[in-house]
């Protein structure tokens, strides 16, 4: 027996529910003094909304062959979805502490031996194409599924992504919907400086995705440009989210270099008071 | 300038037509055995859906496509997508079936195979066209090393069918079988070596096919043709050749193998590529964990790309014809090192 995830509807909770991620990803990163911080808290309010509001999903039977399915591209971004999946009851809450440890199934750079996770992202460019595989599928089996892939700016540099495109808009795989995070940081900097994607937006309409650009920080416009989304047919939806890196953490906002962050001791207790602080 | 219709060096041969395999020498052929293999496959097996990126015509999976368009997904020339898509299906219980040639699935969408198949587990068949010295055009399209990058991959099985009896035995075996796969398919014409009414491929399986004390020819891929013809000739000769047809080289039968070198320690080699990483490797490496010292001599391509020209000529040329195992074959038996 199925039993869904409860879907929250209004606003507030989703902010409380991104907020809780939020402090999950701090909890995790503090024990081993480094790691994708910026990240984990700039996707925080995309993942609240998918987890907590859109997909339909049972938390204690992953496999439920009907099941919307979350694809994770950016493998590094796994903070955050260990934080999101912990909070939806997929893992104990205790198991974030193994971030990061040896033997942990909770990896620095995530995979599918994470229960929820769909696939093995990391060597970015992977995801989109999986995902088109799986949108096929899932329509050839007529079921209900959609397919929610994360992509960042920066894995835009990688050809694969756009051969996936390609492929997406040409089989019209409605039920396929890209977010990528538009953080405008990438390991060796600021991608305008390293190797320029933008325009993103214009990309992806050019490919013939449904197109949107976001504050990829305000739940509101996440939730308002999924439900706009889903009433354009026949095109796969791209939703291009400018969020901030650290976004809610000051001190990470605020760090030039912020792609992998290593934080001393004694700054973690600042940290947690300025995501206490935000609303 | 030379009159080149009068230069005896110069080649009589062309580069061949794109749509058959050679058949040089085969007293039987079939045309398209993996195509009329994967419809009757799918015809049992709804779960079977087939991909490919661009060559839908020349890896004869348009067979398929026109008995199942349903199920049947074109790319374009896209090879990484065309196995990151395959991997998708497969997550969603599908059993794809994803063709390309051998040189664009293993160079261009090597981390798509490591990654999304490999690592993953997903039950993806890759059947990869223009193994070897199987085209006429050169080194772009020749996959002379794939064997080597397939094998280093853990969690893959690879294989090299011999002809057209166990390619088309090979797709029901991989299809009934759960986890990634990579094939080397031969296309068009294929000749027939294996009667079918006798041979049965089981995966992970090598198999005698002729026995001898003197000599072990170990072979893979349609060069267990060419062995068979050449422990034929070498019988004229009075010498007793035995042939261990190897077509899973991974997971690789070291028992089978093993057992035919202890045995008989003149040991000849002969795959359809380069001789480093393939089938010769894989002989070396389990007679070297075993402690078994060999005269192993090794058929195949040497170290270097090769150019376009006729498939015969070709295979002359860089030692894959059933001579040069023959060849081979008195150079081990002649070998004095105890």
């Amino acid at each position: 027996m199925t039993t869904l995830i409860s879907p929250t509807t209004s606003i507030q909770p989703l902010k409380a529910k991104a907020k809780q991620i939020r402090r999950h990803v701090l909890r995790m990163a503090e024990r081993v003094g480094q790691g994708y911080v910026g990240q984990g808290l700039d996707i925080a309010d995309l993942l609240a909304v998918l987890y907590f509001r859109e997909m339909r999903y049972d938390p204690h039977n992953l496999a439920w062959p009907q099941r919307d399915r979350f694809v994770l591209s950016i493998g590094h971004y796994s903070i955050a979805l260990y934080a999101a999946l912990a909070e939806a009851g997929v893992f104990p809450i205790e198991e974030m502490d193994t971030y990061g440890a040896d033997g942990s199934r909770l990896e620095m750079s995530g995979s599918e031996i994470t229960p929820g996770f769909e696939m093995t992202g990391g060597s970015l460019g992977h995801g989109l194409s999986q995902a088109v595989g799986m949108a096929l599928g899932v329509r050839m089996n007529s079921f209900p599924s959609r397919i929610f892939n994360l992509l960042s700016d920066g894995e835009l540099q990688e050809g694969a992504t756009w051969e996936a495109a390609m492929s997406a808009s040409h089989f019209r795989l409605d039920h396929l919907f890209a977010f990528i995070d538009c953080n405008d940081q990438q390991a060796d900097g600021p991608p305008n400086q390293i190797m320029n994607v933008e325009p993103v937006h214009e990309k992806w309409a050019a490919f013939g995705w449904d197109t949107q650009r976001i504050d990829g920080n305000d739940i509101a416009a996440i939730v308002a440009a999924i439900d706009r989304a889903k009433s354009v047919k026949d095109r796969p939806h791209a939703i291009v989210l400018d969020t901030l890196m650290g976004k809610g953490v000051r001190i990470f906002e605020e760090r030039e270099k912020n792609h992998f962050i290593r934080v001393e001791p004694d700054e973690w207790q600042a940290a947690r008071l300025q995501l206490e602080a935000t609303d | 300038m030379a009159n080149v219709a009068n230069n005896p060096t110069v080649r009589t041969g062309v580069t061949g037509n794109m749509l058959t395999s050679d058949t040089s020498g085969a007293a039987t052929t079939i045309p398209a055995p993996f195509g009329h293999a994967l419809v009757r496959a799918a015809e049992q097996n709804a779960k079977i859906v087939g991909l490919t990126a661009d060559l839908g015509k020349y890896t004869d999976i348009n067979i398929f496509a026109q008995h199942f368009p349903e199920r049947f997904f074109q790319v374009g020339m896209a090879e990484q997508n065309l196995i990151g898509v395959a991997c998708g299906l497969a997550r969603t219980g599908f059993i794809p079936f994803a063709t390309t040639y051998a040189v664009f699935a293993t160079r261009r969408a090597y981390d798509f195979i490591a990654i999304g198949a490999a690592l993953g587990r997903a039950n993806v068949k890759i059947f990869a066209g223009l193994p070897g010295l199987t085209t006429g055009y050169g080194g772009t399209h020749q996959g002379i090393e794939d064997l080597a990058l397939m094998r280093s991959i853990p969690n893959l099985t690879v294989i090299d069918p011999c002809d057209a009896t166990e390619l088309s035995q090979v797709v029901h075996a991989v299809a009934a079988h759960e986890g990634p796969v990579y094939v080397r398919l031969l296309r068009g014409q294929v000749p027939v070596v294996l009667d079918p009414t006798r041979h049965q491929f089981q995966m992970g399986k090598a198999q005698l096919l002729r026995e001898g004390d003197d000599l072990a020819i170990i072979s893979t891929g349609l060069m267990t043709g060419r062995a068979l013809d050449a422990a034929a000739r070498l019988a004229e000769e009075g010498v007793r050749a035995a042939v261990l047809h190897v077509s899973t080289i991974k997971p690789f039968d070291r028992e089978s193998v093993l057992s035919l070198i202890g045995r008989v320690r003149r040991v000849v080699t002969a795959e359809n590529h380069v001789i480093t990483g393939g089938l010769a490797s894989a002989v070396a490496d389990a007679t070297t964990d075993a402690g078994l010292a060999i005269h192993l001599k090794r058929v195949g391509i040497p170290d270097c790309f090769c150019e376009s020209g006729s498939i015969p000529w070709l295979v002359q040329r860089y030692g894959l014809d059933s001579d040069s195992i023959a060849v081979a074959a008195r150079e081990a038996l002649k070998d004095q090192r105890s």
